[in-house]
C-alpha cells in the first residue's frame, strides 16, 4: 500500500485546508505578488513588451512632490484619528458599562455610525459641511460667527475629513472595549473599594492594564483604516482642494482608474504594504511584552 | 479591641419585590470566629456584602466599633474581605497583588516592603512573590488572597466561601490554615459558607439562616445538640439527622405507620421526631426497641450508612466498621436524650421530653451488639 494511515491524514488535512487556501491565493497572495511584479516593471507600448527598470519606479515616486504631500496627508489623518477614536471609544465604553438609565439606547446610538454604510454617513456629512445651507454654518450663523468652508478650504478640509472618521470609527470600537469590559470580574472593582482605591487609580492600575490586548487590537485595526480610505473622499472631497485631503490609498486609486497609471499604481501599494508590515511589528514587539494576555 | 466590634440592628436587604436579608440583628465580639451557614440563597453573602459595604442596606443600622458605617464606603469601614474568586488582579505580580491596598492608601514604600516580607512569611509565599496568578495553583492563589487581607492589618475579615474553589484535600488543610491565622492575629473573622463541616470544624460561634432570617446563633456544640427547628436539625449533620413524623398511638406518640412502639409523649403527635443517625443502635430482632428492616447499606471505609425502614419512613443509620446487613429484620434504639421533637411549624419544642425506649435486659454497649449481627 502506498498510502500509510499517516498519509492520508495528511492528505485529509491538506484537504480541509484547500479551500481557505485557494481563496487566499487566489485574492491576497496572487494580487500581491503581481502588484510587486509590476512595481519592477514599466508598461512596454504598442505591444512592446514590459521593460524590467528594477527600483527605478520608486525612485521616481519619491522624486514626486504630490506623493509626499499625500503621505504627509495620511500620517496627520493617521495621528488624528487614531488616537482620537481610541480615546473616545474607551470614554464611551466606560460611560455604557456603567449602571445607566436607557443603557442599550446608549450602546445602540454609539454604535450606529459604525452600521451605516460609509457612503451613506458621508452623505450626512455633506450636509453637516455646505458652505451655505450645512447644519455646522447654520449654527455658527445663528451665534453670530462667519461660515468656515469646511470641505473647500485646504487648511480646513483635512481636519473636516478627520472629525468624520473618527465619528464613524469610534463606535466599532467601543464595542471590542465594552466586550473587554464586561470580561473583567467586578469583584476587582470590590477588592479595590474595599481597599478605598479611588477610581481614577483603580482605572489606570486594573482596568487600563486589562484592556491593553484589546487596546493593542483596536490599534491595528485604526492604522489599517486609516490607510484603508477611499468612499468618503470620494463623496466628500475627491482628495482635493488642491490634494489638501488626498490620501495613500485614494492617490493609489486615482493613479489606477483615472490616470490609468496601473506602475505607479502598483509603487505606491507595495510602500503602503511595507510601511504597514514594519509598524504592526513594531507595534506587537514593543507592545506585546507590556501586555496582559488572560 | 473595642473597633473591632461589629453589631448588626435589624438589617434588611430588598430587590423590588423580593426580600434577601430580613431583619437580622447580632453582635459580634472583638476576635470572634462567626460563621454564617445557609443553602445557597439565604442572604447570607448579602448579609456579610453590607457589613463589607458592597451593597447598601435597605433598611436597619451597622455599627463597627462605636461608628455608624451604614452609609459609609467599603474602603472606609476598616476591615478586610477574601473573595470566593480570590479577585486576583491578573496582570499584577503576587508582591503587587499583596500590597495593592497599602498602594492605594499611601503607605510609604519601604513600610510596604517591610510589611510583605513579614505577611509573604506568614503565609508561606516568599518564593512566588515575582510570580503572576495564573501560575499559582488553587491553594497559593487563596493564600495571596489571605495575604492581601492580612496585610492591611484591619481587625476585621469577611470571608466569603473563600475554600469553594479548592479540592477536598486542600480545602481541610487552609480549614486549618485559616483558624490558625485568626487566633494567631486575633481577628473578628466573618465567614460565609454553606458547608457545614466548615461551620462545624472553624467556628466560635454559627448563625445558621433560611430565607434572609436567622434561624439558630449559637456555638457548633449547640446547633449539633440542641438544633432549634427541624430545618438546624437537618442542616447539620451528615448524614443528616431522620426525621420522622408523629402520630397518635394507644399510649402515646408513635412514628407514623409504626403503631407498636411508643416514642414521644402524646402531645408530640402532629410533629416531628429527630435522631441523628449516629445515635441509632442496630439490635437484634429479638430485643425491645422499634422495629425495623434493612434495606440496603453503604460502605464509606471507617463506617457504614445503612437504610433501614420503620413503617412507611427510610432512616439512616450509622455503624461503625462494615456490615453486611441488607434484608435483616432488627430493632432501633436510642437514648431518649439524644431524640429531639419538633412541633408543626418544625419549630423544637422545649416543653417535651422523648419517652425512654425499653431498653429490658441488656447492658453491654452498642458496638459488640452491632458486630454480633455479622454472619
Amino acid at each position: 500500500m502506498a498510502l500509510t494511515a499517516h498519509h492520508k491524514m495528511q492528505m485529509y488535512g491538506a484537504l480541509l485546508l484547500l479551500p481557505a487556501a485557494v481563496l487566499l491565493a487566489a485574492f491576497a497572495y496572487l494580487p500581491t505578488i503581481t502588484t510587486v511584479i509590476n512595481s519592477l516593471f514599466l508598461p512596454g507600448f504598442r505591444g512592446a513588451p514590459p521593460e524590467f527598470v528594477g527600483l527605478e519606479n520608486y525612485r521616481f515616486l519619491f522624486d514626486d512632490a504630490k506623493f509626499w504631500k499625500v503621505a504627509r496627508n495620511n500620517l496627520i489623518y493617521a495621528l488624528g484619528t487614531i488616537p482620537t477614536s481610541i480615546a473616545l471609544a474607551l470614554g464611551m465604553a466606560l460611560f455604557v458599562n456603567g449602571k445607566l438609565p436607557g443603557r442599550g439606547l446608549v450602546r445602540m446610538a454609539y454604535f450606529t455610525p459604525t452600521i451605516l454604510p460609509m457612503i451613506a454617513a458621508a452623505n450626512i456629512w455633506m450636509f453637516f459641511y455646505a458652505p451655505q445651507i450645512g447644519l455646522f454654518n447654520k449654527l455658527l450663523g445663528a451665534l453670530g460667527f462667519s461660515g468656515v468652508n469646511w470641505l473647500g478650504d485646504p487648511s480646513v478640509a483635512l481636519g473636516s475629513v478627520i472629525v468624520m472618521s473618527v465619528w464613524k470609527e469610534a463606535g466599532f470600537f467601543m464595542i471590542f472595549y465594552l466586550a473587554a469590559l464586561q470580561g473583567i470580574p467586578p469583584e476587582l472593582k470590590e477588592a479595590s473599594d474595599l481597599e478605598g482605591t479611588s477610581r481614577w487609580s483603580f482605572f489606570w492600575r486594573v482596568t487600563f492594564p486589562l484592556l491593553m490586548p484589546t487596546t493593542l487590537f483596536v490599534l491595528i485595526n485604526a492604522l489599517i483604516n486609516a490607510v484603508r480610505v477611499v468612499d468618503h473622499l470620494f463623496i466628500l472631497t475627491k482628495g482635493g482642494p488642491n490634494n489638501a485631503t488626498n490620501l495613500l490609498l485614494y492617490y493609489v486609486y486615482e493613479n489606477a482608474f483615472s490616470f490609468f497609471d496601473r506602475t505607479t499604481a502598483a509603487t505606491i501599494t507595495v510602500v503602503i504594504l511595507l510601511v504597514l508590515a514594519v509598524v504592526a511589528t513594531l507595534k506587537f514587539t514593543i507592545l506585546d511584552r507590556r501586555t496582559h494576555y488572560q | 479591641m473595642s473597633q473591632s466590634r461589629i453589631r448588626l440592628e435589624r438589617v434588611t436587604k430588598r430587590w423590588s419585590t423580593t426580600t434577601a436579608v430580613d431583619a437580622i440583628s447580632f453582635d459580634v465580639t472583638p476576635g470572634q470566629f462567626v460563621i454564617l451557614l445557609g443553602p445557597s440563597g439565604c442572604g447570607k453573602s448579602t448579609t456579610l456584602r453590607m457589613i463589607a459595604g458592597l451593597e447598601e442596606a435597605s433598611d436597619g443600622k451597622i455599627d463597627i466599633g462605636e461608628r455608624d458605617v451604614t452609609r459609609l464606603p467599603p474602603g472606609d469601614r476598616g476591615l478586610s474581605m477574601v473573595f470566593q474568586s480570590y479577585a486576583l488582579f491578573p496582570h499584577l505580580s503576587v508582591a503587587d497583588n499583596i500590597v495593592f491596598g497599602l498602594r492605594s492608601r499611601k503607605v510609604p514604600k519601604a513600610e510596604q516592603r517591610e510589611r510583605l516580607a513579614k505577611v509573604a512569611e506568614l503565609v508561606d509565599l516568599t518564593a512566588y512573590l515575582n510570580r503572576k496568578p495564573a501560575q499559582l495553583s488553587g491553594g497559593q492563589r487563596q493564600r495571596v488572597a489571605l495575604a492581601r487581607a492580612i496585610i492591611s492589618e484591619h481587625p476585621i475579615c469577611l470571608m466569603d466561601e473563600p475554600l469553594s474553589n479548592l479540592d477536598a484535600r486542600l480545602r481541610s488543610d487552609m480549614r486549618r490554615e485559616i483558624k490558625a491565622l485568626q487566633s494567631r492575629l486575633k481577628m473578628t473573622v466573618i465567614y460565609v459558607t454553606h458547608d457545614q463541616v466548615e461551620a462545624m470544624s472553624m467556628g466560635d460561634r454559627v448563625i445558621l439562616m433560611q430565607h434572609g432570617r436567622i434561624v439558630q446563633d449559637g456555638t457548633p456544640d449547640e446547633l449539633y445538640n440542641r438544633p432549634a427547628s427541624a430545618f438546624a436539625a437537618s442542616f447539620i449533620g451528615s448524614p443528616a439527622m431522620n426525621l420522622l413524623p408523629l402520630v397518635k398511638g394507644d399510649q402515646g406518640a408513635v412514628i407514623d405507620g409504626e403503631p407498636t412502639t411508643t416514642v414521644a409523649p402524646l402531645e408530640a403527635a402532629g410533629g416531628q421526631l429527630g435522631i441523628r443517625p449516629e445515635d441509632i443502635e442496630l439490635r437484634p430482632a429479638s430485643e425491645p426497641g422499634v422495629p425495623a428492616t434493612v434495606l440496603s447499606e453503604e460502605y464509606l471505609g471507617a463506617d457504614t450508612i445503612a437504610h433501614v425502614t420503620v413503617g412507611t419512613h427510610t432512616l439512616r443509620v450509622r455503624l461503625s466498621g462494615k456490615h453486611a446487613l441488607t434484608g435483616q429484620a432488627c430493632r432501633l434504639h436510642w437514648a431518649a436524650e439524644s431524640a429531639h421533637l419538633f412541633d408543626t411549624d418544625g419549630l423544637r419544642r422545649h416543653d417535651l421530653t422523648p419517652t425512654l425506649l425499653p431498653s429490658a435486659h441488656r447492658s453491654i454497649p452498642r458496638p459488640p451488639v452491632v458486630g454480633s449481627f455479622q454472619h
